[in-house]
């Protein structure tokens, strides 16, 4: 299953994320919104993954989209807010209001991070989160 | 799709949506026939729909010629709000809290330095701070943030970059009144410790520039400008700190209409009413990132005054720079409009569109009060811009605004797709223009083809009544993140 898709919008950029499950749904956000930001690592970077660190996060909503958004800016402020560059995401546990997630990320260095575009924040216009027959689908534009 | 709404043609310029559905006034886009075109494949015109249904909207909702679509508020949209009815969206300011422009004016002409226009692009891209994550010559520390945040352009002044002079020139005097750092969140202050002083990315830039042609002497003449002459833009706001008070404003707003129960058509809308505590709030808030926007401004001047006084090795007394015009293009504010024959006060939003008051208006700085605000209109790469001067129509139709820039046609996906294999920075060679960026993506994403024809949209206003044209500015060199 592809994690996601880019979709067309005028100013900004639009997001298409799937997931088998809700918390896979979540854990391919987290790779979309760094992949866009970001680019792919490169894999002498990944065989570094000692040094990471790990912090675990815990976001409220008022309902799926709303909880959607609110962890989409937390992962985006780790990096805007604290330079912290998360590489990999474990929802732990997704409720339709909470989530509880483990995150492994390293600092930003910007030698080794290169910064596609930057992403001013994650907005509500068009937002979607939908359960499919095949598992779940979230629709997000980010503002750029 | 905007087949679904119904639109009308009120004259050459003008198209309006009647009321219908859940609206509360009826709609208007300042568009000719071109525009209208292209608005037919985005989502703009159900924007301007969704706007017209928020409480206490006076008048119109109203799209300006560039309008494209936005998140929310339409990029281009203007609507006022009565004060005691009415609510301020943090969504229809945008994140970028008081992003806007600067023209500055040199006593240099094209003659001065075309010969010497590589050597001070690269050294304004060597000396100004450009793209994400960029930080600035200035860190601020908690009480000199605090400073910032209250006093604007002014804190720039007296810490030594630039005159007092600028400030007259500066809208609003480069300060914002209301502004209380306590209604600004840790992590937005955070963010801006070391933003003051960059540029940042996006569509973002610093243009040199020459005044290629001038269609109005007298008011050319008072803003100081004549042919040939080179003159300098920045476009950029009050990066991260603003985007962060945004986002918080607008995820405790989301939360607010949930408990509340009030209907939103579109939670990018979510809103609090102008007279609540948590409205008055993010009023405060907004002040704050409003005046670090001017600060940074006014501190990006002072960085090119630097660079074009060293490289061209010349005093301040022969550069002589100075400041023409420093306009916001999103914001809420605060004025006062003539409204069916009574004076009122509202909170007018403007999304991606400019200030443009007419002659005798009192916010109009004294040494332009005889002529009217001038109104900066940057255009795409390559392009240039226009300097516009509000007109009285403005204040009857506009609540006195007018365009903000061309307005995107194309997605920065289209862009970047459609630029793949060339070189952008080549082609903006060829056409005489020095373009220095940091990520190729860029200068993809901002090529001119992205961008509605600039002469449509001043034209539209020009024509409307609603700000003349007085010059038109052709680049020579642009620095972007």
């Amino acid at each position: 299953m592809k994690k996601y898709k880019l979709i067309d919008h005028t100013a900004d950029i639009g997001c298409e994320i799937f997931g088998k499950t809700k918390k896979e749904l979540f854990a391919n956000s987290v790779v979309a919104l760094l992949e866009l930001m970001l680019g792919r690592r490169s894999s002498s970077e990944t065989k570094e993954k000692e040094a990471f660190e790990t912090k675990s996060i815990n976001v409220e909503g008022i309902d799926l989209e709303d909880l959607f958004i609110n962890f989409l800016r937390e992962v985006l402020y780790l990096f805007n807010g604290e330079g912290w560059v998360v590489v990999d995401c474990h929802p732990l546990q997704v409720t339709n209001k909470h989530i509880i997630a483990q995150l492994t990320g390293e600092p930003y260095i910007s030698t080794k991070h290169q910064v596609k575009i930057e992403i001013k924040a994650v907005t509500y216009h068009g937002l979607s989160v939908k359960k499919t027959k095949t598992g779940w689908v979230g629709r997000v534009i980010y503002d750029i | 799709m905007i087949s679904e709404i119904k639109m009308e043609r009120l004259d050459e310029n003008r198209l309006l949506i009647p009321k219908s559905g859940g609206m509360k006034v009826p709609g208007i886009i300042y568009a000719n026939e071109n525009i209208q075109h292209l608005l037919k494949s985005d989502e703009s015109a159900r924007q301007v729909v969704n706007v017209a249904q928020l409480p206490g909207i006076v008048n119109y909702s109203l799209a300006m010629p560039d309008v494209h679509w936005g998140y929310g508020f339409p990029i281009g949209g203007v609507a006022a709000f009565d004060l005691s009815t009415g609510v301020v969206s943090p969504g229809g300011v945008g994140y970028d809290i008081n992003c806007g422009c600067r023209l500055m004016a040199t006593k240099l002409t094209l003659f001065d330095v075309k010969d010497k226009i590589q050597d001070l692009t690269l050294a304004l891209y060597n000396h100004i701070p450009t793209g994400v994550g960029s930080t600035g010559h200035v860190k601020l520390a908690g009480k000199d943030q605090k400073k910032v945040l209250l006093e604007g352009a002014n804190w720039a002044i007296v810490n030594g970059f630039g005159s007092p002079e600028d400030l007259e020139t500066t809208e609003d005097g480069g300060v914002m009144a209301g502004a209380d750092p306590e209604k600004v969140s840790a992590r937005a202050l955070e963010r801006g410790k070391q933003q003051l002083g960059t540029l940042g990315a996006g569509n973002h830039f610093l243009e040199v520039e020459f005044v290629q042609e001038i269609f109005d002497e007298k008011v050319a003449a008072a803003f100081g400008l004549q042919k040939d002459q080179i003159v300098v833009m920045i476009h950029t706001g009050s990066r991260g700190l603003g985007y962060q008070i945004c986002d918080d404003y607008l995820a405790a707003m989301v939360k607010h209409a949930h408990e509340t129960g009030i209907a939103l058509p579109d939670r990018q809308l979510a809103c609090a009413y102008l007279n609540s505590p948590r409205g008055r709030d993010y009023l405060a808030a907004m002040a704050c990132g409003a005046n670090y926007a001017w600060a940074n401004r006014q501190v990006l001047m002072h960085l090119t005054r630097e660079v074009f006084e060293k490289t061209l090795h010349l005093t301040p007394r022969q550069l002589g720079m100075r400041l023409v015009y420093d306009v916001c293009h999103n914001i809420a504010k605060i004025e006062e409009f003539n409204i069916k024959g009574v004076n009122k006060k509202l909170c007018v939003h403007r999304k991606g569109a400019t200030r443009a008051f007419p002659a005798g208006h009192e916010s109009v700085p004294v040494r332009y009060r005889g002529v009217g605000q001038p109104v900066l209109i940057p255009g795409n790469m390559g392009t240039g811009s226009y300097v516009m001067v509000g007109q009285p129509r403005a204040m009857e139709e506009t609540f006195g605004s007018a365009c903000h820039g061309a307005g995107r046609v194309m997605s920065r996906t289209q862009a970047v797709k459609s630029s793949r294999g060339r070189s952008i920075s080549r082609e903006m060679a060829d056409r005489g223009v020095v373009v220095m960026a940091g990520s190729k993506g860029t200068l993809g994403e901002e090529m001119p083809e992205a961008y509605k024809k600039l002469e449509d949209v001043v034209q539209v206003m020009h024509e409307s009544g609603i700000a003349k044209k007085v010059a038109k500015l052709t680049a020579l060199a642009c620095i972007k993140g």
